[in-house]
């Protein structure tokens, strides 16, 4: 080491410790720093997966537990739903899921294009759209509860405008549903801000290629602009999804799971087992299961994201 | 085609007229997004001034008229705990929140951004891994072991787990360390700086941008937060303002200028934040991926 240099040996004791070599160093002061991290994984995430796992068994609450085997799981892929509301809370997560993300993600990619033509005021606009994202959820909740009232409401006051029949909005299983999916539209300028990075990552060199090459707009979008921004899109589309399936605020402010439980989100119906009814065996069932699903469909994701997420690695192009 | 015969120039000038056009369209829908996205807003602010009748006026009425500024008087003198006190505790535990996320982030981040040792290419990844777990697996054993530990109604249990790290910001920050050139450390090391050394002496003070941005973001989610506070506070004047604002919907389902009132309040923080720090907020969304 630099100060050692030109020193005469040190001798005594010191030097009967061996010594440490850098690398060694390196390795101790590594594993040092990041066991924080390792010791909270372990206390509140690994261990309490495993207690979960294991509290699934049994049926408990907070006083007193019995050893039911696999009856949780029974009761709960039950169809009988006044045993369990399982299927009832996966459909409305699922049917939550399936129209919010390709609608939220469309929109924000939209919103994302038109921004990237800089036609100015980009910040501005910018500012703007990504908004909503930075608000408190349950006072969100609230104001959309304001906005989808049936007498007073001003969605239905825009409705009348057309000529059209105000909506029941969220007291009526048919439109509950569709409500909280246009409510989470207005958080798509979330997305937008990730796909504008992502375009302005393309080349322009490739666009201009392909203008030279006869391309017209939509040819340059649809084999340029779609292949370029995959990656974003799939990373977006696994983000978004598992995000959406955790759903809980907003329907336990706006509806409590009503009406007729046509709003019953998976994790409130959790919630509402484990702290309400204090089922924690039966609720640590449901929790699991729900990962299981969550690891499922972001797998399945992963899978099918060799058939149309392009990497330009692949060609033996340079790694973005 | 007709006038590129007569005038040499056309062409070109169609051509400008084309893209001012096109422009002039991104315009328009561009502005009635940005309205769309601002209009509830506005609406929530004028319905919070109204008085009773105009809130239930058709057709509706934009501007009310006058300013009724006692309703927000009312709104937060409704609770039976004076409303500063959810403010209070809502700050507090945000507070704390940032508080431990910059003492355990960086020093993780630090160790998966600049030293070598075994096992740390898994170890991250594993990192990487929990952030895709939804955390409702592991809520239920949390709450049994936090009760056993008698943190039930306190803060606890939302702010001790702060300080073991938070695998978004981990990332976050061991991306933006492995942008610092490493030969700041090697002239460190041969001023004799240790590993700490160069963390609290080269790292560290090059990345405030960084640090600001995970204080920000840390801020904003717990100030959001509901569902934890939901699960462990139970006693009203321990309530942080995303719980007592359900609450309040619970109580008074129809009373819309004070719901309007005390959800405006509750915004303003993370607002005034996000315009505050808007930039860097916006890179912190595009380096992690993740939304506020």
């Amino acid at each position: 080491m630099g100060p050692g240099i030109g020193r005469p040996a040190r001798t005594g004791p010191v030097e009967l410790r061996p010594r440490l070599t850098q690398a060694q160093r390196e390795e101790l002061w590594g594993w040092a720093l990041v066991s924080l991290w390792v010791v909270g994984f372990l206390i509140f995430t690994l261990g309490p997966m495993a207690v979960s796992l294991g509290l699934s068994f049994f049926d408990t609450d907070l006083l007193r537990s019995r050893f039911v085997g696999l009856s949780n799981y029974t009761t709960l892929f039950s169809f009988d739903e006044t045993r369990s509301l399982f299927w009832k809370a996966l459909y409305n997560t699922a049917y939550y899921v399936i129209f919010s993300i390709p609608l939220g993600m469309s929109l924000g990619f939209f919103i994302a294009v038109l921004l990237n033509q800089n036609v100015g005021g980009q910040t501005g606009y910018r500012i703007i759209y990504y908004l909503p994202s930075v608000l408190p959820t349950v006072a969100v909740s609230l104001l959309w509860l304001w906005l989808f009232d049936v007498r007073f409401g001003i969605l239905n006051w825009v409705l009348s405008l057309f000529g059209l029949p105000g909506l029941p909005w969220l007291y009526d299983t048919r439109t509950a549903k569709p409500a909280l999916i246009l409510m989470s539209l207005w958080g798509s300028g979330g997305n937008m801000l990730i796909f504008l990075a992502g375009l302005q990552g393309i080349p322009t060199q490739l666009y201009e290629a392909a203008t030279i090459d006869g391309a017209g707009v939509w040819r340059r979008f649809t084999h340029i602009t779609l292949p370029m921004m995959s990656p974003t899109l799939f990373f977006v589309l696994v983000t978004d999804t598992i995000y959406a399936f955790q759903v809980f605020a907003t329907t336990y402010v706006m509806t409590q799971g009503g009406p007729a439980n046509s709003t019953l989100m998976y994790v409130l119906y959790l919630y509402t087992l484990a702290f309400r009814q204090f089922k924690m065996g039966y609720a640590s069932a449901l929790a699991w299961v729900f990962f299981v699903i969550i690891m499922g469909v972001t797998v399945l994701i992963f899978r099918s994201s060799d058939a149309w997420v392009y990497y330009e690695t692949e060609i033996g192009g340079r790694r973005a | 085609m007709i006038g590129s015969r007569t005038h040499l120039l056309s062409p070109l000038r169609s051509k400008r007229l084309m893209i001012r056009l096109q422009h002039a369209v991104t315009h328009c829908l561009l502005i009635v997004g940005a309205i769309l996205v601002l209009f509830p807003l506005f609406w929530m602010l004028s319905t919070s001034l109204k008085p009773p009748t105009q809130i239930k006026a058709f057709p509706p009425i934009w501007i009310p008229k006058p300013f009724v500024w006692s309703n927000y008087i009312r709104a937060v003198t409704i609770f039976p705990v004076p409303f500063y006190v959810f403010v209070a505790n809502s700050t507090y535990i945000s507070l704390l929140n940032v508080v431990a996320a910059l003492v355990s982030n960086p020093i993780i981040a630090y160790a998966f951004a600049r030293l070598r040792f075994r096992g740390s290419r898994t170890l991250f990844y594993l990192v990487l891994a929990t952030m895709m777990l939804p955390g409702q697996v592991t809520m239920i054993p949390l709450f049994l072991l936090f009760r056993a530990l008698r943190w039930v109604n306190t803060y606890n249990p939302l702010i001790i787990p702060s300080f073991f790290g938070n695998a978004y910001f981990v990332f976050l920050l061991r991306q933006f360390f492995s942008t610092i050139p490493h030969e700041l450390d090697d002239a460190a090391k041969i001023d004799g700086c240790g590993v700490l050394g160069i963390f609290f002496r080269i790292i560290l003070p090059l990345s405030k941008p960084a640090l600001g941005i995970m204080a920000i973001f840390t801020f904003t989610w717990a100030w959001n937060d509901f569902m934890g506070p939901l699960i462990y506070v139970s006693e009203m004047k321990m309530y942080p303002l995303s719980v007592a604002l359900s609450f309040l919907r619970g109580t008074y389902r129809v009373l819309w200028s004070e719901l309007m009132v005390v959800s405006f309040i509750a915004m303003l923080p993370p607002v005034a934040l996000y315009f505050i720090a808007q930039r860097s907020y916006i890179q912190g969304i595009v380096v992690t991926g993740i939304k506020g």
